[in-house]
């Protein structure tokens, strides 16, 4: 009878009430179709019931179980061992505050996306105008039912970890950036000028250093970096004729 | 806490995100240098300056300080210059177009060129002063 493969997990440990975190090390049989989450929830499990991991749908559509593993930006649960290399090393996203071991605080990418109008889940056409203004009026809250995912972003946050300079929180990142060009391309409503005005600054578009890492982790293949590049296009587009003392008819942000 | 800055246990807190491209992919690698190298050129620039001022204190001052930059470790230190400068101007092009939204999709294309480019310049440059 063979015996079961075995990988070592290096497991960065966070206590929020303790100075420095730590690795913790586990060795865990895999099988050839393991996935990085199903060897943590085997850990937590069979291990340590302590070990804190978020996750949810178990197939790379809800985007809660984002943390590094090798250095790398990854969905855990779609991200099999198989691919890795023993040891494992597992962290959680950089540039989040650590909630609990591989659990991080989302609020500042929520809080980047504000800005742009969080135009990642807008009211549909099918809802119509006012069921959607219903939907959203104050003390309701949006009904979810009435509203529909036209991106392909998950608002995972592996962008923001991977990005190089997205450490300063003046910086929109790349996923509030992708959203605002998508906004732009199709504004349904949305105050195209205001956007405009908003990424158009040195922490909006422009601080991007075109390190492309975020399209390079992005699991939705949203490519937040090109993306940016084509909101620059659109910038200067707006601001050259602007420059020059022209209006570019082509080039008028819909309101 | 762990902040912005870690990326690999607690040794690697002190250095800066931006810095650590360790696991990356090329762009990473590419914007770093890119920095390090601008870095570089603005402090051969005031050095330069600094050094030209020897010319103030006579023929002699200066005739000394050239025979001092004619040893290997300094010429190495020239060829060193050079791929920097290449590498920084090169990958500067290639920045200003993509960044300006012209061949985004071509940009890993643009950095293999930049880099084809940076060898050759530092070849020729090695020739030149080694010859």
């Amino acid at each position: 009878m063979n015996t079961p493969r075995t990988v070592l997990f290096k497991v960065l440990r966070t206590d929020p009430a303790a100075p420095v975190p730590r690795y913790d090390e586990f060795r865990v049989p895999v099988g050839s179709r393991t996935t990085v989450l199903d060897a943590l929830l085997a850990v937590r499990r069979l291990k340590d019931p302590g070990l804190a991991v978020r996750h949810s749908c178990l197939h790379g559509s809800c985007g809660t179980c984002g943390m590094r593993v090798n250095g790398r930006e990854v969905l855990a649960c779609v991200t099999r061992l198989q691919e890795l290399g023993d040891p494992v090393v597992v962290e959680p996203l950089a540039g989040a505050r650590v909630v609990g071991d591989l659990v991080v605080d989302m609020e500042p990418l929520y809080r980047r996306l504000e800005p742009v109008g969080r135009p990642l889940l807008r009211a549909s056409e099918r809802a119509g105008p006012d069921r959607a203004e219903a939907a959203a009026a104050p003390g309701t809250g949006p009904v979810l039912e009435e509203l529909e995912r036209f991106e392909d972003c998950i608002e995972c946050g592996l962008c923001l970890s991977a990005c190089p300079v997205a450490g300063d929180p003046r910086f929109l990142g790349p996923a509030a950036l992708a959203a605002a060009e998508r906004v732009l391309e199709e504004p349904r409503g949305t105050e195209g000028r205001a956007v405009l005005g908003l990424v158009d600054d040195a922490h909006g578009a422009w601080r991007c250093h075109l390190a492309f890492e975020c399209s390079a982790v992005c699991p939705a293949g949203v490519d937040p970096g090109g993306t940016i590049m084509r909101l620059r296009r659109r910038l200067l587009a707006d601001r050259l004729p602007r420059l020059v003392g022209k209006s570019h008819p082509h080039q008028e942000v819909p309101s | 806490m762990i902040g912005a800055g870690l990326r690999r246990g607690d040794k690697r807190r002190l250095v800066p995100r931006w810095l650590d491209p360790h696991g990356r992919h090329l762009g990473s690698w590419a914007f770093v240098a890119n920095r390090l190298t601008g870095l570089g050129l603005v402090v051969y620039l005031y050095l330069h300056l600094v050094i030209l001022s020897t010319l103030l204190r006579g023929p002699e001052a200066w005739d000394g300080m050239v025979e001092l930059f004619r040893r290997p470790v300094f010429l190495a230190f020239d060829l060193l210059l050079v791929a920097g400068l290449a590498f920084h101007g090169f990958n500067g092009l290639r920045v200003a177009l993509v960044g300006s939204g012209l061949l985004v999709d071509r940009h890993k294309a643009l950095l293999v060129a930049a880099g084809t480019l940076v060898g050759l310049v530092t070849l020729v440059a090695a020739v030149r002063i080694v010859g």
